[in-house]
């Protein structure tokens, strides 16, 4: 078998993301090469091909790859696709965004979100808000697949030395062009990629109080999420959002603030390996899937929580 | 201009679905079902675009079975103007739905497609993408907000870092995000003269669709239970369990 994975970056740096694809990769067994497709990307292939165990790094690095536009990121992955027989890519919005488009141009059915490998072409993934795990097996000859990448432990990232190659193709479909990004800054950690995530719900009542959530966020090197009734309500912006249709988080403490439990919210965070929830409701349905539940008035909480951390 | 508005058939978001002890599938059995709440942004978003007068006419299509005749009819109630029903009793894979799709865009020509990003069944989020790769138009995925102008509709989608936009030339597929607006409950009145509007229905096999499925589902089974946890007292304890417990802070 031959992979390949389509890397996660921002032209500068490689992204976790890739890690846990090439960890999926591995898990279906062959020949791997990680393609970085971008503009002035020489670090991210660099960094690519530290990543132990991989073939061959392909380079396309082109004007039309650097804002990773679906429509020129697809053109260049089916133009590659005669020489393998998987292509991977994390489920993150970019490879959410390109995949179906290199699926549909080949005439395969993709594979969303796999969440375990059981063999080359069996998968598991879940459906209905994870409330159901499907295992299923692609009769296409090509596999186009996203990975969950909590599903999958990241490799490690240096020791390899791969041969990095440049690819000349030039797809620019003339359809589509950037226009601008806000990307919010923080100095804390990526959501996806936090040993320790704390949200907050409707209970915090407004966006303000979020800022309750800050010191402790600071104290435990945490990133900080919501439910999606949070961002509902526009306490806080969508890409905070934990949950079924926003990220899927799996870290090893996810402390929920004010958050009632929907199925919805659960689907992001019920595979963390230690869960607190905080509600002043006692029957709130997050108190079944939490290791830790305290019933107490967040507001009191909060301040004290910090303090004692 | 004129909009097409794919939608799906789900169970309604809030049923939480179990997998049948058999693990042969979902357990579907009187589930009570609606239209996948992406579509009806999709929907709204769509009868916004009439409303503010730049579309003249929003076509309502879906692909399955017949009881999706009633989301359709839900389509008409909120502002559509007339309804397709791609007919079909195989459960289709998106790869299927957007041929299907694919069928109706060369028939009706529309200038803007507007799609749920995902349905939340399948989760598979596939469709709207892949009907612009099979017509090698742009798309603008995961909307959060749309601006039509001058033969070209500029899209801000939510990313996982914050907000992208872009520029797509016409004709363009869109796939809608939760922000994107608030969809409006129908009227009585409005679905009293929903019922008078034209709804036609297409046979997905006179149509010559390959929508026969690629992948074999071999069973479908409950996620890893939680064991049961504790409740604490005091926030004393729970730093405390933390710490000697479950270590997991120091």
């Amino acid at each position: 078998m031959s992979i390949l994975v389509i890397s996660e970056h921002d032209n500068n740096e490689l992204k976790g993301a890739t890690l846990n694809t090439v960890a999926a990769a591995t898990a279906i067994g062959g020949e791997i090469d990680i393609l970085v497709a971008g503009s002035d990307c020489g670090n991210v292939a660099e960094a690519a091909s530290q990543i132990p165990g991989i073939n061959s790094v392909l380079v396309a690095d082109k004007e039309a790859y650097k804002n990773c536009l679906a429509e020129n990121i697809g053109n260049l992955v089916t133009e590659l696709a005669d020489n393998y027989t998987h292509i991977l890519a994390a489920a993150t919005t970019n490879g959410k965004n390109f995949m179906p488009r290199i699926a549909a141009k080949l005439d395969v059915s993709q594979i969303s979100d796999i969440s375990a490998v059981i063999s080359e072409d069996t998968f598991e993934r879940p459906i209905y808000a994870g409330n159901c795990i499907a295992t299923v097996q692609s009769t296409d000859s090509k596999k186009v697949i996203t990975v969950r990448t909590t599903g999958f432990d990241a490799c490690e990232s240096s020791g390899g030395s791969a041969s990095i190659n440049s690819v000349d193709n030039d797809n620019d479909a003339g359809i589509s062009s950037f226009i601008k990004e806000e990307i919010a800054e923080s100095d804390r950690p990526e959501l996806t990629a936090a040993d320790v995530v704390i949200s907050g719900g409707r209970g915090m009542q407004n966006g303000d109080n979020f800022s309750l959530l800050n010191g402790i966020a600071d104290k435990l090197g945490a990133a900080i999420g919501a439910s999606r009734a949070a961002v509902d309500s526009g306490f806080v912006p969508n890409d905070m959002q934990v949950g079924q249709t926003g990220k899927i988080v799996a870290p090893d403490l996810y402390i929920a603030v004010g958050i009632s439990g929907a199925i919805q919210h659960l689907a992001g965070m019920k595979d963390s390996k230690v869960i607190v929830a905080i509600n002043k409701d006692e029957e709130a349905p997050i108190f079944q899937v939490a290791d830790y539940g305290l019933a107490a008035d967040l507001f009191d909480a909060l301040p004290e929580l910090e303090a004692k951390l | 201009m004129k909009i097409l508005v794919p939608v799906k058939r789900v169970v309604d978001y809030n049923v939480k679905i179990r997998a049948k002890s058999d693990e042969s599938g979902p357990d579907l059995s009187n589930a009570k079902m609606a239209i996948n709440p992406f579509c009806e942004i999709a929907m709204e978003e769509a009868v916004r675009l009439k409303e503010a007068g730049k579309a003249e006419e929003v076509v309502a299509v879906s692909v399955g079975d017949s009881a999706s005749q009633e989301q359709l009819r839900t389509c008409l109630a909120l502002g559509a103007d007339r309804a397709i029903l791609v007919e079909t009793d195989q459960s289709v894979e998106p790869l299927g739905v957007a041929k299907a799709l694919k069928e109706v865009f060369s028939k009706e020509n529309p200038d803007l497609i507007i799609l749920g990003k995902q349905a939340i069944d399948g989760d598979s989020n596939q469709t709207g993408q892949m009907l612009a790769a099979m017509l090698d138009l742009a798309q603008g995925t995961f909307a959060s907000e749309v601006n039509v102008q001058d033969g070209k509709v500029e899209v801000t989608r939510e990313v996982d870092g914050g907000l992208q936009t872009v520029s797509l030339n016409l004709p363009a597929i869109i796939t809608t995000d939760l922000r994107l607006n608030e969809p409006r409950y129908a009227s009585l009145p409005n679905i009293m003269k929903a019922k008078k509007k034209p709804l036609e229905t297409l046979q997905a096999t006179e149509l010559g669709l390959d929508l026969a499925p690629r992948q074999n589902t071999i069973k479908v089974s409950p996620p890893p239970e939680r064991a049961a946890g504790i409740m604490v007292e005091s926030i004393d304890q729970l730093v405390d369990k933390l710490k000697n417990e479950a270590k997991v802070i120091t």
